[in-house]
């Protein structure tokens, strides 16, 4: 059963025409990667079903309701979930409280008992605190920094904390855009093994934006290429792969 | 340097205070705050009553613009509303200080909604102006609503009766002061303890990422407005019961820049920084005024100048803090803090 | 009629020279994004130079306007090169402080050198009232007028064809393009706030001539921004139009409401009218929202 299903999606900015009917269906469990030139809509594909681009034409499915009319928060305490390409953390706050703010939706704590604390929060808060350290801190290894602001970490590890906040949210479905971009050998591996133990262990639904074809051939059970908007083509990685328009898309034609 | 600090349980690691030593400190401070009327001057008094009022007032700002990021020029038309709602009740239906105060908060909590709620489809600085419109739309009613405001006359109120305690003296009415105050420092702190209080930080750090983590953008502005407003309609009450009147011009857009200078020089999204931007703002005219007595003898014409060079003063300040340091007085406090904590060693 | 038409009348005069100073905003804004609370203090200055120059060292009328225009612009480099400089990158609160802070300082400065009191301007123009068939109009009002307009016109010219100004709006636009197409990108913030300090003060010059001047003339400063959301922060033909607008609301209201509230009304109606305003366009009658990216 397809968990997230996007039909006939169009999007234009002004006169511009950002996607043209774009269309596929994701099944529960995958990883499933958007490939494609840069400029050729991906992200703003990932940015319609998150609610952030409201698309001309097109419908969003989510667990078989229709999300297409629902506010980016309304996905959110749906199960969606989504990391940003330039990074989106709040460098106002430490790490530990931007994982913690993931799991906002989930949260029951209303102003009255936030402001008396002592009580109800304060329980909240340490079944938070304790979810967040077994559940994300432990399992993306990132003890260390927990106390730290995100601000001056290193740009591989605000990745990785951008992936433990999105995690919080415990969501159904995961969307990453460009996970490893940026990043030396030794962390894109251990990016790619994360987002494998997250597949495998926790039964998340993972739709993948991402350039660095080894990464994407590796890990994706679907792939789908796109080009100026358009779907040009899916299947599996292999499949994808061998496709003569996917080859042009990027690599041009063969001259001669 | 602070070594062998090691915690077991993740509610000792999430506690506001988390070493002995700073616990000692606080309880100390504490101590000594509930004795200082005790062998402190009237004028002291009076001088600390005034900066605990204002911080009562400066911490709802700090919610709403230092963390949660909606500036609001504003906060002294709500604190207004306060003053005026506890005159109004306590003259006109007789109800006493105990009642006045959370109502007075409530009243200005609602018109705080009511500001806020049209102002936040607009971003940035459009909600800005928005404020400044409201704080001068409020200043016209409190002018000229005569039938309700008493204007410019104003409207005089008896002294606060707490059970039969009447707080007619600087000393009686510090332990009042001192108590709302703490009780706000404690309830702002615990505020971002929580889910509400990160939700602010991370409305105002980038808003946008903060609707796609589930974080409903107007609903929780208007819990930040709703609540600062609260706090300023506080300490609208205290403010009407220690000067035992009310009247227009405490309540201008002047007195709005005053608080966030107030914030800005402390520290914003600070508590500590509240604090000190209270008793910094509060204490800076007095320090002038003492200065310019001083040079009486050597320039007899010196406290002529007394209001304009206030005037000069306040606006360098604030420059001169926004240039050198801006994140306040508490980044200031932290680097003297750090430089002891390591010395002698430099990192 | 008669007095609707004298109100519209009064109101489109002093409106163009909201629209000056607005213009002083908006340059500004548009070059370096921005927002001046201390408009009106500029304004102020502008004046009191001015007065300085005519009552104090007795200089003529002509080159005195020029160098009231050369200290504006004096004034404006300064404040952009000692203080907004040094604010690149902070967060827009702080620069807004930045500039009330400013506002502050000016006026207190204003006070210690000229003192409290109401200074007025010798005759500038001449004094006749003007009949204008339906209405009449004080002289000082209506030369105000011509002069406002004249330069308003002059700056848009400027800004839209000289290359200074084409520059101008590029920095604004994106400032990393522009300095990668070699404009001096520091030199176009100078020059803006040159540029806006001498419309604010022109603007503080006529104001000053048609009701005296006193250090707190920078409060009419505040009523730019009902004029600049009117018309849209970034906009010169929306403060031109922003500026007519407030005007004419102000003196209308002003006289047929001030009767019943005792006053209070004409400081009052631009600010109500701005937050409606808001409440449907929240970016102002002609301002762009701006699309984020992600």
């Amino acid at each position: 059963m397809a968990i997230l299903e996007v039909s006939n999606l169009s999007l234009s900015f002004g006169g511009l025409s950002v996607l043209s009917d774009i269309g596929f269906s994701v099944e529960k469990n995958q990883i499933y990667t958007l490939i494609g030139p840069n400029g050729a809509g991906k992200t703003s594909i990932l940015n319609c079903i998150a609610g952030f681009y409201k698309p001309q034409e097109g419908r969003i499915t989510l667990k078989g309701q229709d999300i297409s009319r629902l506010s980016p928060d309304r996905r959110a305490a749906l199960g969606l979930a989504r990391t940003f390409q330039n990074i989106a953390l709040f460098r106002g706050m430490t790490v530990l409280d931007n994982i913690k703010l993931g799991a906002h939706i989930h949260l029951k704590t209303g102003v009255l008992s936030a402001l008396v604390y002592w009580g109800r929060a304060h329980r909240e808060e340490m079944a938070l605190r304790r979810q967040v350290e077994e559940d994300v801190i432990d399992f993306l290894e990132i003890e260390p920094i927990r106390r730290m602001s995100v601000g001056s970490l290193a740009y591989g590890l605000q990745k990785r904390v951008e992936l433990a906040r999105a995690l919080a949210m415990n969501p159904d479905v995961l969307l990453m855009d460009e996970p490893v971009s940026g990043m030396n050998v030794e962390e894109t591996e251990d990016m790619a093994r994360f987002i494998l133990d997250i597949k495998e262990e926790r039964d998340i639904t993972i739709v993948l934006i991402e350039h660095d074809m080894n990464v994407v051939m590796d890990i994706s059970d679907h792939v789908v290429a796109i080009n100026f908007g358009r779907k040009i083509t899916e299947g599996s990685p292999q499949e994808v792969a061998e496709h003569p328009d996917v080859i042009k898309a990027y690599l041009g034609e063969k001259k001669g | 340097m602070r070594i062998g600090d090691f915690k077991e349980t993740y509610a000792a690691d999430e506690a506001v205070f988390r070493t002995p030593t700073v616990r000692f400190w606080v309880g100390v401070l504490l101590v000594f705050l509930t004795l200082f009327p005790f062998f402190a001057s009237d004028y002291l008094l009076y001088m600390a009553n005034l900066t605990g009022i204002a911080l009562v007032a400066a911490l709802g700002l700090n919610i709403l613009t230092g963390s949660a990021g909606q500036i609001s020029l504003g906060h002294s038309a709500l604190i207004g509303v306060g003053a005026y709602t506890s005159a109004i009740l306590s003259t006109r239906l007789g109800l006493p200080f105990l009642v006045c105060l959370p109502l007075s908060g409530a009243t200005a909590a609602v018109c705080g909604l009511i500001i806020g709620a049209p102002s936040l489809r607009m971003k940035g600085l459009y909600l800005c102006i928005a404020t400044l419109a409201a704080q001068m739309i409020f200043d016209f009613l409190f002018n000229h609503w005569t039938s309700l405001t008493n204007g410019i006359n104003g409207i005089n109120i008896s002294a606060a009766n707490l059970f039969g305690w009447e707080l007619k003296t600087e000393f009686d009415f510090y332990f009042i002061t001192l108590a709302v105050a703490v009780l706000g420092v404690t309830m702002t702190r615990n505020l971002f303890r929580t889910k509400v209080g990160r939700a602010f930080i991370a409305i105002r750090d980038r808003d946008i990422s903060a609707e796609l983590m589930g974080i409903n953008l107007f609903r929780y502005k208007l819990y930040a407005f709703a609540v600062s407003s609260f706090y300023a309609g506080v300490s609208g009450c205290l403010w009407v019961y220690f000067i035992k009147s009310v009247t227009p011009e405490y309540f201008s857009l002047h007195e709005s820049i005053r608080y966030l200078a107030m914030i800005i020089i402390g520290g914003l999204g600070s508590v500590l920084g509240t604090i000190f931007g209270a008793m910094f703002m509060t204490f800076v005219p007095e320090l002038l005024q003492a200065v310019l007595s001083s040079l009486k003898e050597t320039y007899p014409m010196a406290m002529n100048y007394l209001f304009p060079l206030q005037t000069v003063v306040f606006g360098f300040l604030i420059v001169l803090f926004l240039v050198l340091e801006p994140h306040g007085l508490v980044r200031l406090w932290h680097r003297v803090k750090d430089y002891f904590r390591l010395w002698p060693f430099e990192h | 009629m008669d007095i609707f038409l004298q109100l519209m009348v009064s109101g489109i005069a002093v409106g163009g020279v909201y629209a000056l100073i607005a213009l002083g905003f908006v340059l500004i804004y548009k070059a370096t994004n921005i927002i001046n609370f201390a408009t009106g203090e500029f304004m102020m200055i502008g004046a009191y130079l001015l007065y300085t120059l005519l009552v104090m060292v007795e200089c003529p009328v002509v080159p005195a306007f020029l160098l009231v225009m050369s200290g504006a612009t004096l004034l404006g480099f300064l404040v952009e090169r000692a203080i907004l400089r040094h604010m690149l990158g902070q967060p827009a609160i702080s620069i807004v402080m930045v500039t009330i802070g400013l506002a502050y300082f000016l006026t207190g400065l204003a006070e210690v050198i000229w003192s409290p009191d109401y200074k007025f301007f010798p005759a500038i123009f001449p004094r006749k009232p003007i009949h204008l068939g339906f209405a009449i109009v004080r002289a000082n009002m209506f030369y105000g007028f011509v002069v406002a307009m004249v330069m308003v016109v002059v700056f848009s010219l400027l800004f839209k064809f000289a290359k200074v100004g084409v520059a101008m709006r590029a920095t604004a636009n994106d400032q990393m393009a522009a300095y990668s197409m070699g404009i001096n990108v520091r030199r176009m913030f100078t020059l803006a706030w040159g540029f806006g300090a001498i419309a604010a003060a022109l603007g503080g010059v006529i104001i000053g001539n048609i009701g005296g001047i006193r250090p707190d003339l920078g409060k009419i400063g505040l009523k730019i921004f009902p004029v600049v959301i009117l018309g849209g922060l970034d906009s010169i033909a929306g403060a031109v139009l922003g500026g007519f607008i407030v005007g004419i609301l102000e003196n209308l209201a002003g006289g047929y409401l001030d009767p019943y509230f005792g006053g209070g009304i004409k400081d009052l109606a631009p600010f109500v009218a701005l937050v409606l305003i808001l409440m449907v366009k929240p970016y102002g009658l002609f301002g762009k929202k701006e699309i984020e990216r992600l």
